[in-house]
C-alpha cells in the first residue's frame, strides 16, 4: 500500500467528507499526489485509487484526460506559455523561442539540472495581459523576453515556492511585483 | 467608465474587497439575509422578470432555466457555479473570483435558496490557481461567520459549498462535461435530454450557472427586476462584462450596459487600435463566434440581438481585436490548433475532423495548399456541425468557416503563392500523408 505524507492523508480525508459521492475526490486527490510526487506515476495512481475506491484504470483514465496532471516528470520550475490567439497576436511566439534558447530544451524536455522545463499550452484566461506564461501555479503577465529573463534570474536566485500549496494568499509572494498585474 | 452602471464591478476596485471584512463593509451578505425570508418561487419570478440571461455564452434566460427544476422530486437539488472560463479571449470571471469572491458566494446562496438546494460547488478551471485560493479562503470565512453551513441567519436553511479545481480541459465548461468531471470522470459531455435540470450531477436535478450570471443576483434582488430591466436593451437587459484583448491600447475587462455601440467601445474603453494602426477584424464574443470585418461594424451594438443581426454572437464577451497587419490564415490556424487540442475525443466527426481542418490550414499557411482546400474545409465542416453530442462541433467549425468567408483573398493568395502539394521524396517520406491530412 502506497503511503503519502500525513498532510496528504489528512487533506484527502477531509475532502472525502465534502462531496455527496467520494468519486468526486479523484481530481483533487490527483493534485495532492502530484504535488508530493512531482508527477502522476504508478504510486500516485494506486494511492488515489485506494482513497476514492475506484479501479486504478479509472484513475489513470482521468489523469490522462486532463492536461494539468503530468504523466512524466517536469522541471522544478515548469513554464507554460499560452499560445492561443490573443497571446499570439501580442508576441507569444517570441516567449517560447526565448525559453527554448535560454534552457536549451525543446517542449516537455527537462533541463539537465532538473530545474527548468517548458511547453506551449492553450488559452490560460489571461488574454488582457498577453503575452503571458504560467510558472508552476503562478501567472506572469505582460511579458517580453527581457522581462522573462529577469524573472528567471530572480527565480534562480530566490528559489521561491510557486506551487499552490505554498499557501493561500502568499502564492508567489516575493515575486508579486513581477507576477501579478491589473487585469481591469 | 462613469457612463456605464456598474453592477458586477461596483466594488471590485475597493481594497480588501476580497476579504469578508471588506465585503461586509459594503453591505455584504445583507441581501441573502433578506432573501431567506422570501418565498423561493418569488425569487425565481423576480429573476425571470429581470430578463437576466446566462453570461457563459449561450444567453439562455436564467429564471427559465431554474424553473425547469422539478419541485418535490424527492431528490436533492444541486447548484454548480461554472467558473471553468476557458473560451479563448475570455477572462472576466477571473476578475470576479479574484477580486469579489464573496459576491459570487452571495449570488450562489440566492440561487440556492430559490432552488432549495443544500449543496453547491464552484468549479474553477485548474489554471486559475490564484482565483481558486481567493474563493477557497472566502468560502472558509463564510463558514466561520455562519453564512454557509447549517441554519444560516437562523432561517433553518442549510447550505454547503465546495470549491473544485478543474485540470485543464476546455470541454468542462460545457455544462454536462462539467458534471461528468465533477463526478470524477473524463469531462465528456452527455447526450441531452435528459437535461441537467432533471438528471444532473449524481443523477439529481442540477442547475449550472456561469459565475457572472450568479454575481448579478444580489443586485437584482436588492434593486428589483424592474431596475435591472431598465438597463440595456429590451431583449438584452442589464450589463455584461467584456474581456477586451488583442491589438488594442487598453486591454482589460469592462462592464458595459448591453446595447452599447461596438465601435464606441473599441475607441473609448479599449483606447482604439494600438500603434495608430487600422482595424482589420474583431471576434466579438470569444473564439467560437464568427469573426467580423472592420467594414461590418458600423451601427453594431454590443447585445445579443444586434450581434446576431451583424452575423456574429455576443457569446462570452471575449472581444478580440486584430489590426491591419494580422495574418488571418495564421490566426485561424491558431484557433484550429486550439479546438483540435481541446476536443474531448468522444465523437468521431469532431475528434477526426478537427485534426483534418487544422492540417489543411497548416499546409495552406506553409505554402503547400491545394486549389480545392477551401471547399474541402467547407465540406468537412458540414459533416462536423450538428453531428456531435455537444456544441463543440459548431464551435470548431465556426471560426474556420467565417475566416474563409470573410477573408477569402488571404487564403487564395497563400494557395496561389505556394509551391503546391508536397511531393513524396526520400527526405520527406510522409509527404502524402501530410497532404491528405491523416
Amino acid at each position: 500500500m502506497v503511503k503519502l505524507s500525513v498532510d496528504a492523508e489528512n487533506k484527502v480525508a477531509e475532502l472525502l467528507t465534502k462531496y455527496p459521492d467520494k468519486k468526486s475526490v479523484v481530481m483533487p486527490a490527483l493534485y495532492i499526489a502530484q504535488e508530493e510526487l512531482g508527477f502522476i506515476n504508478a504510486d500516485a495512481i494506486s494511492w488515489v485509487s485506494s482513497k476514492v475506491g475506484l479501479a486504478p484504470v479509472h484513475v489513470m483514465e482521468v489523469a490522462s484526460f486532463y492536461t494539468m496532471y503530468y504523466k512524466k516528470p517536469v522541471g522544478k520550475y515548469h513554464f507554460q506559455v499560452c499560445r492561443t490567439l490573443s497571446c499570439a497576436l501580442r508576441g507569444a511566439g517570441k516567449i517560447t523561442e526565448f525559453l527554448e534558447s535560454k534552457f536549451a530544451t525543446s517542449a516537455h524536455e527537462v533541463s539537465k539540472d532538473g530545474k527548468w522545463s517548458h511547453e506551449e499550452v492553450e488559452c490560460l484566461g489571461s488574454c488582457g495581459t498577453a503575452p503571458m506564461c504560467q510558472i508552476n501555479d503562478v501567472f506572469f503577465e505582460n511579458l517580453t523576453p527581457e522581462k522573462l529573463d529577469e524573472i528567471i534570474k530572480r527565480i534562480d536566485k530566490e528559489q521561491p515556492d510557486l506551487r499552490l500549496s505554498a499557501k493561500t494568499d502568499k502564492l508567489g509572494e516575493g515575486m508579486k511585483d513581477c507576477s501579478r498585474s491589473q487585469v481591469i | 467608465m462613469g457612463k456605464h452602471k456598474q453592477i458586477l464591478f461596483k466594488n471590485v476596485h475597493e481594497a480588501e474587497q476580497y476579504t469578508l471584512v471588506g465585503y461586509e463593509k459594503r453591505a455584504g451578505y445583507s441581501i441573502i439575509k433578506k432573501v431567506l425570508s422570501m418565498d423561493p418561487v418569488k425569487v425565481i419570478d423576480e429573476v425571470k422578470a429581470s430578463g437576466l440571461r446566462g453570461r457563459g455564452g449561450a444567453g439562455f434566460p436564467t429564471g427559465l432555466k431554474w424553473s425547469f427544476v422539478p419541485r418535490n422530486s424527492g431528490k436533492p437539488v444541486y447548484l454548480l457555479n461554472n467558473a471553468d472560463e476557458s473560451e479563448p479571449g475570455t477572462f472576466k470571471d477571473r476578475v470576479l473570483l479574484e477580486k469579489d469572491p464573496h459576491l459570487c458566494i452571495e449570488g450562489m446562496l440566492i440561487a440556492a435558496w430559490a432552488l432549495q438546494s443544500n449543496w453547491s460547488c464552484v468549479y474553477i478551471r485548474g489554471e486559475y490557481g490564484y482565483p481558486y485560493e481567493r474563493v477557497n479562503n472566502a468560502v472558509k470565512e463564510a463558514y466561520k461567520k455562519g453564512y454557509l453551513g447549517e441554519n444560516i441567519f437562523g432561517s433553518g436553511f442549510t447550505h454547503h459549498m465546495v470549491v473544485h479545481r478543474g485540470a485543464g480541459a476546455y470541454i468542462c465548461g460545457e455544462e454536462t462535461g462539467l458534471i461528468e468531471s465533477l463526478e470524477g470522470k473524463k469531462g465528456q459531455p452527455r447526450l441531452k435530454p435528459p437535461f441537467p435540470a432533471v438528471v444532473g450531477v449524481y443523477g439529481c436535478p442540477t442547475v449550472v450557472n456561469n459565475t457572472e450570471t450568479l454575481a448579478a443576483l444580489p443586485w437584482i434582488i436588492e434593486n428589483g427586476a424592474a431596475a435591472y430591466k431598465a438597463i440595456g436593451t429590451e431583449k438584452s437587459p442589464g450589463t455584461k462584462l467584456i474581456s477586451a484583448s488583442g491589438h488594442i491600447n487598453k486591454p482589460g475587462v469592462y462592464e458595459i450596459e448591453l446595447g452599447y455601440p461596438l465601435l464606441q467601445f473599441l475607441e473609448e474603453e479599449c483606447g482604439g487600435v494600438w500603434g495608430g494602426k487600422k482595424l482589420k477584424a474583431i471576434i466579438p464574443g470569444g473564439s467560437s463566434v464568427p469573426v467580423l470585418r472592420a467594414d461590418e461594424l458600423e451601427g453594431v451594438n454590443m447585445d445579443y440581438e444586434s450581434l446576431v443581426q451583424a452575423g456574429s454572437l455576443l457569446g462570452s464577451g471575449g472581444f478580440m481585436v486584430m489590426d491591419e497587419t494580422t495574418d488571418m490564415v495564421d490566426s485561424v490556424l491558431n484557433l484550429a490548433h486550439f479546438y483540435t487540442h481541446e476536443s474531448c475525443g468522444q465523437c468521431t466527426p469532431c475528434r477526426e475532423g478537427g485534426h483534418w481542418i487544422q492540417k489543411i490550414f497548416h499546409r495552406i499557411n506553409d505554402g503547400h495548399g491545394r486549389a480545392e482546400d477551401l471547399a474541402l474545409v467547407e465540406s468537412l465542416s458540414s459533416q462536423i456541425a450538428g453531428h456531435t453530442i455537444c456544441p463543440f462541433g459548431e464551435a470548431l467549425v465556426t471560426p474556420a468557416l467565417s475566416f474563409i468567408k470573410k477573408f477569402p483573398e488571404e487564403f487564395t493568395a497563400k494557395i496561389l503563392a505556394g509551391s503546391g502539394p508536397l511531393k513524396k521524396t526520400e527526405e520527406n517520406p510522409g509527404a502524402e500523408l501530410y497532404q491528405i491530412g491523416h
